[in-house]
């Protein structure tokens, strides 16, 4: 038994199980079909919004960029976002017409561009009422990348709710936060954000330690 | 769903043996929860020279740390309503090339093994219902992935990914073969211990943790340079699976215990009263 306020309160904590890159072969674990696998019944896909869910659909799309201005074509990336009421749903349930999260990958045969099917989410309330401006928040896993890097796309044309948004407004450089922005395209008919993601030097992406 | 009524729920889920649990579990993510914060001295660094790729791959900006992270970052995925298939964490089994096979005809070639642990928060805590998932080479350590090209042969027996939930008490396992260090690209002669890929999810996208398995004793660990992007001895030993003689069975397999640590969840019910 331990003695009671004996010992620091760090010395009680484990730590962490240390992180190690994805590798090249990420997609073999977590998106079977891009590495050749047959898929299971169920898998976590890049699809969020079914054809019944509420709200706005659009796609999301994007490269991932290496420092030397490279397209890197073995990235894993996930997301996570709202739905079009700000509400998260957090049961993942590929019955349900929404899910909260899903998965994406660049890889060589789509040249390097990842692609969400999903709804443009609503704004998230914090504890004290305020609200964030819609987002997505995505984190990107790789060969190369020792721990997920993680960022939030925002959307261009929600002028009003990025100016106001707390988290967008917590990055000490304006500049920065532009590169959080994705940009309104229309595609085969469909509304899209294109969002690519700088690893490294000009224009490099804010990441977010949280 | 907001605040103290999202903080329990009632889950079923269906048991080993066909029997129904009911479970009664915290639901960390909600507006009463924060994280213990990532130590990133303990963690690799995003640029680490002896893994080459890490030089162009990693930020040269800082990190923005967000001192009060929202709902978005303290929520997370729950997948107890994924459906999993009866095979998904027996790699033995899951990847047979003539289903119709029985026994030991169709099993993969290489060592059997099973690789099971305990997924606990920082505090100890267990962290029940998580989605563990987990990919590997075969045992010459070539990948069934379109892209590995190495020259060992594909195991035709052998796919290489499994998945299950932790039970309530944060237990998981897998069957699987060990597999095989294999040759790549970084130094002239580098070589890859062998390892097994885990991710675990954890309550929230803030404990999402990817890693790797690697197996107590074996002389590449301590030469591999993604091993080597961390700084620390101790994080190396948080990644190594230990034999666990106890769980072997007799004339099967070898155990291989590989607990995994997420961040811990902290409760922080004075702060939002200000
Ligand atoms: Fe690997």
């Amino acid at each position: 038994m331990h003695q009671p306020n004996s010992r620091p309160l760090a010395d009680t904590l484990l730590k962490e199980t240390a992180s190690q890159t994805a590798g090249p072969y990420v997609h073999i674990g977590l998106a079977l079909e891009l590495a050749g696998l047959p898929p299971r019944d169920e898998e976590i896909g890049p699809r969020l919004a079914g054809d019944g869910a509420k709200g706005e659909h659009i796609d999301l799309v994007g490269r991932v960029i290496d420092g030397n201005g490279d397209t890197v074509r073995d990235a894993l990336l996930e997301a996570w976002q709202a739905d079009a009421d700000g509400e998260y749903q957090c049961q993942f349930d590929l019955a349900a017409p929404f899910n909260s999260f899903g998965r994406s990958a660049a890889t060589a045969e789509n040249d390097g561009e990842w692609r969400f099917a999903t709804l443009k989410p609503g704004a998230v309330a914090l504890a004290d009422g305020r609200r964030m401006a819609p987002h997505v928040n995505l984190a990107i896993f790789a060969r190369g990348i020792n721990i997920q890097l993680q960022t939030r796309l925002y959307f261009d044309d929600e002028e009003a709710a990025n100016a106001a948004c707390p988290i967008l407004n917590a990055i000490e450089s304006v500049t920065r936060r532009q590169t959080l922005i994705a940009t309104r395209e229309t595609r085969e008919g469909r509304p899209c954000y294109r969002f690519d993601i700088r690893l490294q030097g000009e224009g490099e992406t804010v990441f977010f330690d949280f | 769903m907001s605040g103290r009524e999202a903080f329990t729920w009632q889950a079923v889920v269906v048991g080993e043996n066909g029997a129904i649990d009911e479970l009664e579990r915290p639901m960390p993510h909600n507006d009463d929860t924060r994280f213990v914060p990532r130590d990133h001295n303990w963690h690799p660094p995003a640029h680490a020279p002896g893994y080459k790729t890490s030089v162009a791959r990693s930020p040269r900006q800082a990190l923005v740390s967000l001192v009060a992270p929202t709902r978005s970052e303290l929520a997370g995925p729950d997948f107890t309503s994924l459906r999993l298939g009866p095979h998904d964490n027996d790699l033995l089994l899951n990847f047979r090339e003539d289903p119709a096979l029985a026994g030991t005809a169709g099993l993969p070639i290489g060592e059997r093994i099973l690789l099971f642990g305990r997924v606990v928060d920082q505090f100890g805590k267990p962290v029940p219902q998580t989605l563990v998932e987990m990919w590997q080479a075969n045992a010459g350590g070539r990948y069934r992935h379109k892209k590995d090209r190495y020259l060992a042969p594909l195991d035709p027996n052998f796919g290489g990914v499994g998945r299950c939930l932790s039970d309530a008490d944060g237990w998981y396992r897998f069957r699987t073969i060990k597999p095989g260090p294999y040759p790549w690209p970084n130094d002239v002669n580098s070589w890859r211990p062998a390892h097994i890929h885990v991710s675990v999810m954890g309550p929230s996208i803030s404990t999402r943790l990817i890693t790797q398995m690697y197996f107590e004793g074996d002389p590449l660990i301590p030469l591999c340079p993604i091993v080597n992007t961390l700084r620390d001895p101790e994080a190396v030993a948080t990644m190594t699976g230990r034999l666990d003689m106890a769980r072997s069975r007799s004339m099967d397999c070898l155990a291989y215990r590989f607990d995994l640590v997420v961040r811990g969840a902290v409760q922080t019910y004075f702060e939002n009263q200000g």
